[in-house]
Order: C-alpha cells, then structure tokens, then sequence
C-alpha cells in the first residue's frame, strides 16, 4: 500500500522494520515527530529524555545491551550529544544503533545553521543521507544492518525539507531481530586510554572497510545522460537539481557520504567536462572533489547558506529565476510569529521589559518572542540552558563595575531540566545574586507539545512520575524561590523588585499551562477555571486609550476610526492580563 | 506535466489538513506527489504555507517563485506576499478574509485593505467569502474545506472521490458539515 509520508514517519518506519526495539530523543524541530511517531510501535520502547546527551547515552546503553536503538535530535542536539557521539565510534555497538541529526539549511527554527556532515569526518561516523521519504526507510533500516556488520553507529542526516516534506512510501513488513547476548567485554566498552587506543586502530580498519561498502554500495549511484556536464549531490538537493536540469546533465548521486566513495567519483568525474557540485550549507562533498584534483563548480556559484531549492540554483545558474509577476507587495506587513492569546509568558515579559537596569538573560522556547516589541525584555539567547549560567557570568562582571545593574536569567520548565538545572548550580556555588526564572508552562511549547519530566505525562501519555521544581531548586541550595501566577501583573513586578534586592541567589518559577496546552485532569484541578472564560469590552466604558493593546495580545485590535478595543471572541482564554491594564475598567469577563 | 498548489495562510486556519486531504485524494488517483510545509514557530500567528505538487513524476518538494498553477490564500494579506509564486496565468483564489499581524494591531502599520485589487491586476481573482460560508454552515472552522473546494474545481479534480476521503478524515459528526463545505466551495468558483 502506498502512503503519503513525512520523512521523519519514514525514518520511524524504517526503524520499525528493522527491529528496532529502544528509542530516545529531546525534541526539536524539525526531528521532534521521529521520536513521536516511533512511540506509536509498541515493539519499540520509546522515551523523552531531558536532552539530547542524555538521550544518545540511553542508546549507547541499549545497544550494549544488544538491542537495535535510535537516537533522534536537532542539529544543535547533537552538539550536546557530541561528547557521547564521538567515543560511541570507538566502542562500536552490539545491538545496531542509528543517530539521527536533522538539519536547518535556512534556519527555520534554530540558533544557527550548522552542517552536521562535518560531525560524521570528524567523529569518524558513516554518515547516510536521503532524498526522499521512501529512501528515509530504506536507508535507515540498511543503517541498522550496516551498524551491526561494522561494528560503529550510523550518523542519519537529514534536512527540514526531508523531516517535515511528505512523498509516497512503500511500507514493509517489521523484521525480528531479537536481543543479542550482552557479555562483559571491557577492552570494547570500557574507554579507559589503554583500551581507547586500541579501539581507535581498529577503528580505522572499520573506516576501510566502510569506504569500500561505500563504492559499491546502492546508495551512491551514477546516471548517465547524453551529457558532459555532471552534477554530485546527496539529500533533497539531488531532487532540486533534478528539477532544474531533469535529464540534460549526468548524475552521481551520494547516500552514503562518510566515507566517500573516491573510485567512484574519480570515475564520473574523468568523464565529465563541467562537474557543478549541489549540496546546502558547507563545500563537505566540493573540498573533497577538490583534493582529488578535478576542477569543478560549487560554493563560487551556489550560496554557502540557505536552502539550495531549484529557484536557487536557477538564479545561481542563469542569473534569474522563473518568470514570475512583476507586483506592488510594498504594502504587505511582516507576520511575525507572537505570543498566543493567553500565553502565560505575556504578563510576566509585560513586566520584566519594564524593570529599570537589569541585563535580561534568555534562552531558547517560545518565550524567546520576549525579546521583541512591545516586551523589549530579553538581551541575549545562545542555546539551550544558557540563560543561567549566561546570566551568572554577566552578574560576576557587573559586580566589578560600579553600574549596580542586575541580571534577570528566564527559561522555561524544559529548558530547565535539558540543561538549565546544571547552571543553576554554578549559580548556587559560586553564589552570583542573579534572578533566576523558571516559566513553568506544564509542558513543552516551542516544539509542538511534548511532554517532559515535570509534565507527568511520557511520551505516549501515561502517568509519569513529576519532577518538582521547586523541591529541586530547593535543594540545590537556593534560599530564596517563590512560585508565582504570571497572569497576576502585581504579584510579578512585585517578586521581581523583592528578589533584585537580594544579595544571594533566587528563583522564581512563574506556573500556569501554556494556553493551547491539552488540559491534564491534575492541571484542570490545580489550575481551575483556566481557559474557560473569556474577557470582553464594555465600549461606552473604552476611552481608547490603548494601554491594553501594549500587552501584544493578537486578540486585541484597536478600531481606528471608533478608537476603541475589541477583544476577538475566537482567540480570547481570559487570562486577564488586558484586564488590569484598563485604566477605566472597560474589560470584564464573560462566559467562553 | 507537473502541476503545483500553494495553500497560504497564518499558523492555526486549518492549511494543513486542507493539504493532508488535498494530497492523500492526489495519491489515491494515482499520481506522484510532494508536499512541503515548514512547521514550528509559525504556529504561533507567523504566516505558513504547504505546497503541494503533483504529476507522473515530482522531483522537488518545494514550488518555485513562478511556478504556482493556482494559489489558495486563507488571508487575503498572505495572499499578496506569496503572488510571486504565482505562475504567469495561474489562478488566484483568495478567502475574503483579513486577519491583521502583530505589527498591524500594535499600530506600527496599516493593513493592506488594497490587496485584492493589487492581485487582480495581475491574475485571474476569485475572491471567495469562504469563513462566512463556513459560519453559515455552522462553523466556522471548516473554512479551509470551502477553499479545499475551490481547489478541487479550479484544478479540475473532481473525479476522485472525495467524498470518502473526508469521511476516512473527519470525525463522524462533522462529515455532514465538511461535505456541504466542499460542496460550496466548489460551487463558488463556478
């Protein structure tokens, strides 16, 4: 039966068949619905783990064990991964194990950029990529035989347009593989330098043997056409220079990218007079070419960054794109992404934007959006958990300086758990008086709802036990923590001026479910009345003053030529935050 | 011959299950598809867009600029941003329907109530009233099953039968709804 598939359900699938019986991940877009689709197998143990390091050691685990696992991430995942990843080469594996790296050329919900293919040559990883959903399954399943044949864990690279680009798939049928024996064997898994230094010669002995797998193999393949002009591609780029050039130029298609095959690119090369080399983000397949002596055309024609989609390629190539209309968009206004009506961060950025001399410290979830309009409070985000030991570092210097400003470190119930909770520690130790916040939302927002070891909830939706933040704030050693109602402008301005007097470390953990959050039957208890009102507008009471509209609220729209506020009925949860800011008492609640 | 739709919008109208429908009555005729979305922060009101692509055989995911046969614009702002997309003679179906961005309601700018008028400059418009059909109907939320309609009839796909796909899509109480909506957005486009 043929289905219509997202690269990441393929890569879930081709898990599945291979037998894969263990998966963890940290979600992240464009990865996150790896994990979440492998979780709908119930041959497969599927778990959140609060990061990716953490993640990719449970399937190191597991595959010592002798079990077949996946590790799934984002690109910047396997940056906290990378630790793991690299000895994980030397050990090699008992059970097969596959990591998945998806990557952002484009950057569409990430920090940065970065091409995670440099990551198989430096750890020494054989690295897969595929063009399609149907190759997703295909090759992962092939990374499974290949990890146990090789004895080393495969690198998956994958894109934004492969995870979250749908094709059709032809699902197979699972194949049982069992658990193989686990026996004691330190000189492989016990990494001492003794034993090391005997893994890394073998090692390369593996690497070999993988390069010759790589020439032959059917994931790198040639297409000849009556040409002497021949493109070298791997990923989705080889499906958008199919559609530029279709079949006016050969081909060699790579889908096994570490190690590369040099006979077979030595053999296609010699026979082509112009090779143009079409891959996203860094020259990994043109330097090699390069050293092998062939002149070609790559990053001095095709832009280092962004997506090589066909139309890039096109303007790359003749300097214009398809013909298109020639219009006024001057009037078009950006759609930037905002806070939801009744998102729990607005009141407490509300507040914090205004508060006088503080460095805000942020870090990476949807309460990123505090930095921009109308907020204006957050100074800086890097990655995941940075916020506090960021903010930590910047209070240290301020000390140093006569300026008397303060640090406000914000990050969310995840983040905290990914790897905030060891900032916190140096913030504890080393006894920095920054502000430390917590915006507890009951769940895990940015990336579409997952749940994590506060929520109480795992990945397929059974109770799980619930990580209490404040009881392990607490028992880090912070002597100051106050939980909070966000919604309730004065309590927060009103911690927030107490706490920035302190001379010691606090923290403050703002608590209330993230408004588009299925409500858990404990959070309809504990939050009652949540999301079942909404606010509404007494017109002859508005005087339009607009004090509510600087909350940012999308559902607030202030009629120009009434000069008066509507609240959209559609949006509106009642969270009240527009409420206190009306100077006349023009908002009141009503019945949802 | 590949053809292309793009669906634009703003995160939360509903594009993606038009475009989940849309590719999955594709597939069941026979053809060759590619759907490309990007997800994450634009759920949260940034604008989105799915592009669907079918034919005897897809390459590419993704529709170049210049290369839409028709654009399905659930806002009629989004429907001016993505006009370049547009191939030359394609059609332009657009939902009578403003939705204002974050910069609009914090007074930084001004809606481009002008933008049907700019569109029509350039391509073959049908402005459809397609969310007051669906409040009409009973809800308002099946607005992007009008415009899957309008879809259906502008491209010429009415064989498939989509009938069956709705219900294999929808929960049971809402097929009745979602059938009428279809139905009127087909009708719309005459």
């Amino acid at each position: 039966m043929k289905v219509l598939w997202t690269g990441n359900e393929a890569v879930a699938r081709g898990a599945y068949e291979a037998g894969a019986v263990y998966a963890s991940a940290y979600p992240g877009t464009p990865s996150t619905e790896i994990l979440e689709n492998l979780a709908t197998y119930p041959e497969i143990l599927s778990e959140w783990a609060p990061n990716e390091k953490v993640a990719l050691e449970a399937v190191i685990g597991a595959s010592f064990a002798g079990g077949r696992a996946m590790a799934s991430m984002k690109h910047v995942g396997l940056n906290v991964a990378a630790d793991p990843l690299f000895t994980f080469a030397y050990t090699g594996v008992n059970g097969g194990a596959v990591i998945i790296s998806a990557d952002e050329p484009g950057q569409h919900s990430a920090q940065n950029e970065q091409d995670n293919r440099n990551y198989a040559k430096a750890a020494k990883l054989p690295m897969m990529e595929a063009s399609d959903s149907q190759e997703c399954l295909d090759m992962v399943k092939e990374a499974f035989e290949l990890s146990e044949e090789f004895d080393i864990p495969v690198l998956f690279r994958m894109t934004t347009r492969l995870c979250h680009g749908k094709s059709v798939v032809t699902p197979g049928e699972r194949r049982e593989v069992g658990i193989k024996s686990f026996s004691k064997n330190p000189a492989k898994y016990v990494m001492v330098p003794g034993n090391a230094k005997v893994r890394r010669v073998d090692l390369e002995d593996r690497l070999s043997r993988l390069k010759e797998y790589s020439e032959s193999c059917p994931w790198n393949r040639t297409e000849y056409h009556d040409s002497k002009s021949g493109v070298i591609a791997s990923g989705p780029s080889y499906q958008y220079a199919k559609e530029v050039w279709g079949d006016r130029v050969s081909y060699l298609k790579l889908g096994f990218t570490n190690p590369l095959p040099d006979n077979l690119i030595r053999d296609f090369c010699s026979q082509m007079e112009t090779i143009y080399i079409v891959e996203e983000n860094d020259p990994y397949l043109e330097e090699r070419v390069r050293m092998m002596g062939f002149e070609c055309r790559g990053k001095d024609l095709f832009p280092r960054m962004g997506e090589m989609t066909p139309d890039v390629i096109r303007k790359a190539l003749y300097g214009e794109s398809l013909p298109s209309l020639e219009y006024d968009n001057s009037t078009v206004v950006g759609r930037p992404p905002t806070l939801c009506a009744g998102c729990p961060h607005r009141g407490f950025f509300y507040q914090l934007g205004k508060k006088k001399n503080v460095m805000i410290s942020g870090d990476i979830g949807c309460y990123t959006l505090g930095f921009a309009k109308p907020y204006n409070a957050m100074d800086s985000t890097v990655c995941m958990g940075a916020s506090f030991s960021m903010g930590h570092g910047a209070q240290q210097v301020f000390r140093k300086t006569d300026t008397g400003t303060r640090v406000v470190s914000v990050l969310g119930d995840s983040t905290f758990f990914h790897t905030g909770i060891n900032s916190l520690m140096t913030v504890v130790y080393n006894q920095s008086n920054t502000v430390n916040v917590i915006l507890d939302n009951r769940i895990t927002a940015m990336t579409g709802h997952q749940e994590n070891p506060g929520s109480g909830k795992n990945v397929k939706g059974e109770p799980a036990p619930i990580m209490d933040i404040e009881a392990i704030v607490k028992a880090l050693g912070i002597k100051h923590v106050r939980t909070i109602d966000p919604n309730n402008l004065e309590e927060v301005s009103q911690t927030l001026d107490e706490f920035l007097a302190l001379e010691e470390p606090s923290v403050i953990i703002t608590r209330w479910p993230c408004a588009l959050k299925k409500l858990s039957q404990q959070d309809l208890e504990e939050f009652e009345g949540a999301f079942t009102q909404k606010n509404v507008i007494d017109e002859s009471l508005c005087i339009g003053c607009k004090k509510c509209i600087r909350c940012g609220c999308p559902a607030l729209i202030f009629n120009k030529e009434k000069r008066k506020t509507s609240i959209d009925p559609l949006q509106c949860v009642g969270c009240d935050v527009c409420t206190q800011l009306c100077p006349t008492g023009a908002i009141q609640k009503g019945e949802l | 011959m590949t053809k292309n739709i793009l669906l634009a919008g703003v995160g939360g109208q509903g594009t993606i299950l038009a475009g989940k429908l849309l590719t999955q009555g594709l597939l069941e005729a026979g053809y060759d598809v590619k759907m490309s979305e990007i997800l994450g922060m634009s759920q949260r009101g940034g604008d989105v867009a799915s592009q669907v692509r079918f034919g005897d055989k897809v390459d590419s995911p993704v529709i170049e600029k210049g290369g839409a046969d028709i654009i399905v614009a659930f806002e009629k702002m989004e429907a001016l941003r993505v006009l370049s997309f547009l191939k030359p003679g394609g059609r332009v179906v657009v939902n009578d329907y403003q939705m204002p961005s974050m910069p609009i309601l914090m007074g930084d700018f001004d809606y481009p109530t002008e933008a049907i008028e700019e569109i029509r400059k350039h391509a073959d418009t049908k402005v459809v009233p397609a969310s007051e059909m669906a409040e009409k109907l009973g809800n308002g939320k099946v607005m992007n099953i009008v415009l899957l309609g309008t879809i259906i009839k502008s491209m010429g796909l009415q064989n498939i039968d989509w009938g069956r796909i709705v219900k294999e899509n929808v929960k049971p109480a809402f097929v009745e709804i979602n059938m009428k909506a279809l139905k009127s957005g087909m009708d719309a486009v005459g």
